[in-house]
Protein backbone atom coordinates (compact mmCIF):
# COMPACT_ATOMS: atom_id res chain seq x y z
CA UNK A 1 0.00 0.00 0.00
CA UNK A 2 2.73 2.23 0.92
CA UNK A 3 4.34 1.62 -2.12
CA UNK A 4 1.65 2.92 -4.22
CA UNK A 5 1.03 5.96 -2.43
CA UNK A 6 4.34 6.99 -3.15
CA UNK A 7 4.63 5.85 -7.12
CA UNK A 8 1.01 7.85 -7.31
CA UNK A 9 2.52 10.74 -5.91
CA UNK A 10 6.05 10.46 -8.02
CA UNK A 11 3.59 9.94 -10.91
CA UNK A 12 1.56 12.77 -10.44
CA UNK A 13 4.47 15.16 -10.00
CA UNK A 14 5.47 14.31 -13.30
CA UNK A 15 1.89 14.25 -14.63
CA UNK A 16 1.69 17.68 -13.57
CA UNK A 17 5.11 19.26 -13.62
CA UNK A 18 5.04 17.61 -17.25
CA UNK A 19 1.84 19.66 -17.99
CA UNK A 20 3.10 23.34 -16.50
CA UNK A 21 6.22 23.05 -18.41
CA UNK A 22 4.24 22.43 -21.43
CA UNK A 23 1.88 25.43 -21.85
CA UNK A 24 4.98 27.46 -20.00
CA UNK A 25 8.04 26.98 -22.26
CA UNK A 26 9.37 29.80 -25.29
CA UNK A 27 10.71 27.00 -26.91
CA UNK A 28 8.62 24.73 -28.57
CA UNK A 29 10.75 21.79 -28.53
CA UNK A 30 11.35 22.25 -24.94
CA UNK A 31 7.28 22.23 -24.97
CA UNK A 32 7.56 18.76 -26.43
CA UNK A 33 9.96 17.44 -24.26
CA UNK A 34 8.00 18.29 -21.60
CA UNK A 35 4.61 16.85 -22.65
CA UNK A 36 6.44 13.31 -22.89
CA UNK A 37 7.61 13.49 -19.21
CA UNK A 38 3.81 14.31 -18.94
CA UNK A 39 2.71 11.36 -20.91
CA UNK A 40 5.26 9.18 -18.97
CA UNK A 41 3.68 10.10 -16.07
CA UNK A 42 -0.17 9.02 -17.09
CA UNK A 43 1.30 5.98 -18.65
CA UNK A 44 3.29 4.95 -15.18
CA UNK A 45 -0.54 5.28 -13.57
CA UNK A 46 -2.01 3.52 -16.00
CA UNK A 47 0.71 0.67 -14.80
CA UNK A 48 -0.49 1.48 -11.12
CA UNK A 49 -4.11 0.78 -11.93
CA UNK A 50 -3.47 -2.97 -13.46
CA UNK A 51 -4.40 -1.11 -17.41
CA UNK A 52 -1.17 -2.87 -18.62
CA UNK A 53 -2.32 -2.85 -22.15
CA UNK A 54 -3.11 0.64 -22.32
CA UNK A 55 0.36 1.20 -20.25
CA UNK A 56 1.70 -0.28 -23.74
CA UNK A 57 -0.41 1.77 -26.06
CA UNK A 58 0.80 4.83 -24.17
CA UNK A 59 3.99 4.40 -24.66
CA UNK A 60 4.58 3.16 -28.30
CA UNK A 61 1.33 5.57 -29.74
CA UNK A 62 1.59 8.77 -27.76
CA UNK A 63 5.29 8.83 -27.03
CA UNK A 64 6.49 7.08 -29.69
CA UNK A 65 4.17 8.08 -32.87
CA UNK A 66 2.12 11.48 -31.80
CA UNK A 67 5.26 13.03 -30.27
CA UNK A 68 7.18 12.07 -33.20
CA UNK A 69 4.94 13.82 -35.48
CA UNK A 70 5.06 16.46 -33.27
CA UNK A 71 8.99 17.60 -33.53
CA UNK A 72 8.67 16.57 -37.16
CA UNK A 73 6.51 19.76 -37.80
CA UNK A 74 8.05 21.53 -34.96
CA UNK A 75 11.09 21.06 -37.70
CA UNK A 76 9.60 21.50 -40.47
CA UNK A 77 7.86 24.67 -39.87
CA UNK A 78 9.61 27.82 -38.51
CA UNK A 79 9.14 28.35 -34.97
CA UNK A 80 12.37 30.96 -34.42
CA UNK A 81 10.52 34.12 -35.56
CA UNK A 82 7.31 32.73 -33.21
CA UNK A 83 10.02 32.23 -30.42
CA UNK A 84 10.60 36.10 -30.33
CA UNK A 85 7.20 36.94 -30.04
CA UNK A 86 5.06 37.99 -27.49
CA UNK A 87 3.89 34.23 -26.39
CA UNK A 88 0.46 34.71 -25.11
CA UNK A 89 -3.03 36.53 -25.93
CA UNK A 90 -4.63 38.87 -24.63
CA UNK A 91 -8.03 36.44 -23.80
CA UNK A 92 -6.05 35.33 -20.09
CA UNK A 93 -9.30 36.83 -18.82
CA UNK A 94 -11.60 33.81 -19.93
CA UNK A 95 -9.05 31.25 -19.31
CA UNK A 96 -8.71 32.83 -15.26
CA UNK A 97 -12.51 32.80 -15.46
CA UNK A 98 -12.39 29.30 -16.44
CA UNK A 99 -9.72 27.95 -14.01
CA UNK A 100 -12.08 29.37 -10.94
CA UNK A 101 -14.86 27.68 -12.02
CA UNK A 102 -13.39 24.54 -12.20
CA UNK A 103 -10.94 25.04 -9.53
CA UNK A 104 -13.92 25.73 -6.99
CA UNK A 105 -15.75 22.57 -8.28
CA UNK A 106 -12.48 20.83 -7.15
CA UNK A 107 -11.94 22.45 -3.98
CA UNK A 108 -15.60 21.99 -3.11
CA UNK A 109 -15.06 17.61 -3.92
CA UNK A 110 -11.92 17.90 -1.95
CA UNK A 111 -13.39 19.95 1.06
CA UNK A 112 -15.75 17.41 1.09
CA UNK A 113 -13.96 14.34 1.27
CA UNK A 114 -14.68 11.00 0.03
CA UNK A 115 -18.69 11.43 0.91
CA UNK A 116 -18.92 13.36 -2.56
CA UNK A 117 -17.67 9.89 -4.62
CA UNK A 118 -19.62 7.50 -2.69
CA UNK A 119 -20.81 6.23 -5.72
CA UNK A 120 -17.41 5.71 -6.91
CA UNK A 121 -16.83 3.73 -4.30
CA UNK A 122 -19.91 1.37 -4.16
CA UNK A 123 -18.47 -1.84 -5.94
CA UNK A 124 -15.90 -3.86 -4.46
CA UNK A 125 -16.11 -7.53 -5.42
CA UNK A 126 -12.84 -8.48 -6.75
CA UNK A 127 -12.96 -10.51 -10.29
CA UNK A 128 -10.79 -13.60 -9.55
CA UNK A 129 -11.52 -15.04 -12.44
CA UNK A 130 -10.11 -12.17 -14.82
CA UNK A 131 -7.54 -11.43 -12.85
CA UNK A 132 -5.67 -14.67 -14.05
CA UNK A 133 -6.16 -14.17 -17.77
CA UNK A 134 -4.40 -10.60 -17.79
CA UNK A 135 -5.58 -7.57 -19.04
CA UNK A 136 -4.51 -7.78 -22.77
CA UNK A 137 -6.94 -11.13 -22.75
CA UNK A 138 -9.76 -8.96 -21.16
CA UNK A 139 -9.71 -5.95 -23.19
CA UNK A 140 -9.49 -8.30 -26.43
CA UNK A 141 -12.58 -10.00 -25.55
CA UNK A 142 -14.60 -6.73 -25.19
CA UNK A 143 -12.70 -5.36 -27.94
CA UNK A 144 -13.74 -7.78 -30.47
CA UNK A 145 -16.76 -8.88 -28.88
CA UNK A 146 -18.88 -6.30 -27.51
CA UNK A 147 -17.31 -3.29 -29.52
CA UNK A 148 -16.63 -4.75 -32.80
CA UNK A 149 -18.56 -1.98 -34.78
CA UNK A 150 -17.20 0.94 -33.11
CA UNK A 151 -13.82 -0.98 -33.59
CA UNK A 152 -14.29 -1.10 -37.26
CA UNK A 153 -15.63 2.69 -37.58
CA UNK A 154 -12.51 3.77 -35.59
CA UNK A 155 -10.75 2.18 -38.05
CA UNK A 156 -12.39 3.64 -40.66
CA UNK A 157 -11.91 7.71 -39.01
CA UNK A 158 -8.27 6.51 -39.16
CA UNK A 159 -8.27 6.36 -43.21
CA UNK A 160 -9.94 9.10 -43.44
CA UNK A 161 -7.48 10.83 -41.49
CA UNK A 162 -4.54 9.91 -42.99
CA UNK A 163 -6.24 10.59 -46.11
CA UNK A 164 -7.12 14.18 -44.77
CA UNK A 165 -3.92 15.06 -43.48
CA UNK A 166 -1.79 14.09 -46.75
CA UNK A 167 -4.41 15.88 -49.04
CA UNK A 168 -4.06 18.89 -46.25
CA UNK A 169 0.07 18.81 -46.27
CA UNK A 170 0.60 18.62 -49.83
CA UNK A 171 1.29 21.40 -52.34
CA UNK A 172 -0.48 20.40 -54.96
CA UNK A 173 -3.03 17.14 -55.09
CA UNK B 1 -0.57 8.22 4.98
CA UNK B 2 -3.93 7.39 3.32
CA UNK B 3 -4.31 4.69 0.56
CA UNK B 4 -4.88 5.72 -2.74
CA UNK B 5 -8.07 5.88 -4.04
CA UNK B 6 -10.48 6.95 -6.73
CA UNK B 7 -10.61 10.47 -5.61
CA UNK B 8 -6.96 11.60 -5.75
CA UNK B 9 -7.07 10.06 -9.07
CA UNK B 10 -10.02 12.60 -10.17
CA UNK B 11 -8.24 15.57 -8.75
CA UNK B 12 -5.51 14.94 -10.98
CA UNK B 13 -7.59 14.53 -13.90
CA UNK B 14 -9.07 17.91 -12.99
CA UNK B 15 -5.98 19.46 -12.38
CA UNK B 16 -4.67 18.45 -15.74
CA UNK B 17 -7.70 18.81 -17.77
CA UNK B 18 -6.99 22.54 -15.83
CA UNK B 19 -4.08 23.45 -17.23
CA UNK B 20 -4.80 22.03 -20.73
CA UNK B 21 -7.68 24.50 -20.52
CA UNK B 22 -5.40 27.22 -20.07
CA UNK B 23 -2.98 26.27 -22.55
CA UNK B 24 -5.74 26.33 -25.38
CA UNK B 25 -7.15 29.51 -24.16
CA UNK B 26 -4.39 31.46 -23.73
CA UNK B 27 -1.08 30.76 -25.73
CA UNK B 28 -0.53 31.98 -29.10
CA UNK B 29 2.07 29.32 -30.84
CA UNK B 30 -0.82 26.47 -32.51
CA UNK B 31 1.85 24.10 -31.59
CA UNK B 32 1.38 24.67 -28.50
CA UNK B 33 -2.32 24.91 -28.38
CA UNK B 34 -2.53 20.96 -30.37
CA UNK B 35 0.13 19.66 -27.35
CA UNK B 36 -2.87 21.37 -24.59
CA UNK B 37 -5.71 19.32 -26.02
CA UNK B 38 -3.34 16.36 -25.84
CA UNK B 39 -3.07 17.35 -22.13
CA UNK B 40 -7.01 17.32 -22.09
CA UNK B 41 -7.55 13.66 -23.41
CA UNK B 42 -5.03 12.24 -21.38
CA UNK B 43 -6.77 14.01 -18.23
CA UNK B 44 -9.94 12.31 -20.02
CA UNK B 45 -8.03 8.68 -20.16
CA UNK B 46 -6.75 9.20 -16.52
CA UNK B 47 -10.41 9.41 -15.38
CA UNK B 48 -11.98 6.54 -17.76
CA UNK B 49 -9.12 4.19 -16.43
CA UNK B 50 -9.53 5.18 -12.60
CA UNK B 51 -13.63 4.52 -12.39
CA UNK B 52 -12.68 1.18 -14.81
CA UNK B 53 -10.29 -0.07 -12.14
CA UNK B 54 -12.42 0.78 -9.21
CA UNK B 55 -15.75 -0.83 -10.30
CA UNK B 56 -13.66 -3.79 -11.79
CA UNK B 57 -15.23 -2.96 -15.68
CA UNK B 58 -13.32 -3.09 -18.93
CA UNK B 59 -15.82 -0.86 -20.86
CA UNK B 60 -14.10 2.59 -19.34
CA UNK B 61 -10.33 1.09 -20.80
CA UNK B 62 -11.98 0.42 -24.21
CA UNK B 63 -13.22 3.50 -23.79
CA UNK B 64 -10.05 5.00 -23.51
CA UNK B 65 -8.78 3.09 -26.79
CA UNK B 66 -10.91 4.89 -28.45
CA UNK B 67 -10.09 8.39 -26.97
CA UNK B 68 -6.20 7.53 -27.70
CA UNK B 69 -7.55 6.74 -31.41
CA UNK B 70 -9.46 10.05 -31.76
CA UNK B 71 -6.46 11.93 -30.56
CA UNK B 72 -3.98 10.07 -32.94
CA UNK B 73 -6.66 10.86 -36.02
CA UNK B 74 -6.90 15.06 -34.43
CA UNK B 75 -3.15 15.32 -33.94
CA UNK B 76 -2.61 14.46 -37.68
CA UNK B 77 -5.05 15.89 -39.21
CA UNK B 78 -3.87 19.38 -36.90
CA UNK B 79 -0.61 19.38 -37.58
CA UNK B 80 -1.38 18.89 -41.91
CA UNK B 81 -3.79 22.25 -41.50
CA UNK B 82 -1.07 23.56 -39.51
CA UNK B 83 1.40 22.79 -42.46
CA UNK B 84 -1.01 24.23 -45.16
CA UNK B 85 -1.45 26.93 -43.39
CA UNK B 86 2.01 28.36 -42.44
CA UNK B 87 2.82 27.79 -46.68
CA UNK B 88 0.16 30.26 -47.02
CA UNK B 89 0.60 32.51 -44.72
CA UNK B 90 4.33 32.30 -42.82
CA UNK B 91 2.88 32.75 -39.30
CA UNK B 92 1.97 30.02 -36.54
CA UNK B 93 0.57 32.54 -34.15
CA UNK B 94 -3.49 32.09 -33.85
CA UNK B 95 -4.28 35.06 -33.33
CA UNK B 96 -2.38 36.94 -36.50
CA UNK B 97 -4.38 34.58 -38.58
CA UNK B 98 -7.85 36.67 -38.85
CA UNK B 99 -8.61 36.38 -42.64
CA UNK B 100 -12.61 35.90 -41.41
CA UNK B 101 -12.44 38.43 -39.00
CA UNK B 102 -14.37 42.06 -40.02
Amino acid sequence: MLIDTVLFYFFAVLVVGGGLLTITRRNAVHSAISLIVSLLGVAGLYLLQQAEFLFAVQIVLYIGGIMVLFLFVIMLVNLDLAAKERQFNRQWLVALVAVAVVGAQLSWFIYRGRDAFHVAESVAQPVEAGMAVGNTAILADALFKDYLLPFEIASVLLLVAVVGSVVMAKKRI
Amino acid sequence: MHPITTVHYLALSAALLLIGTVGVLTRRNIVIILMSIELILNAVNINLVAFSHTLHNVDGQIFAIFVITDAVAEAAVGLGILIALFRNKETVLADEIDLLKW
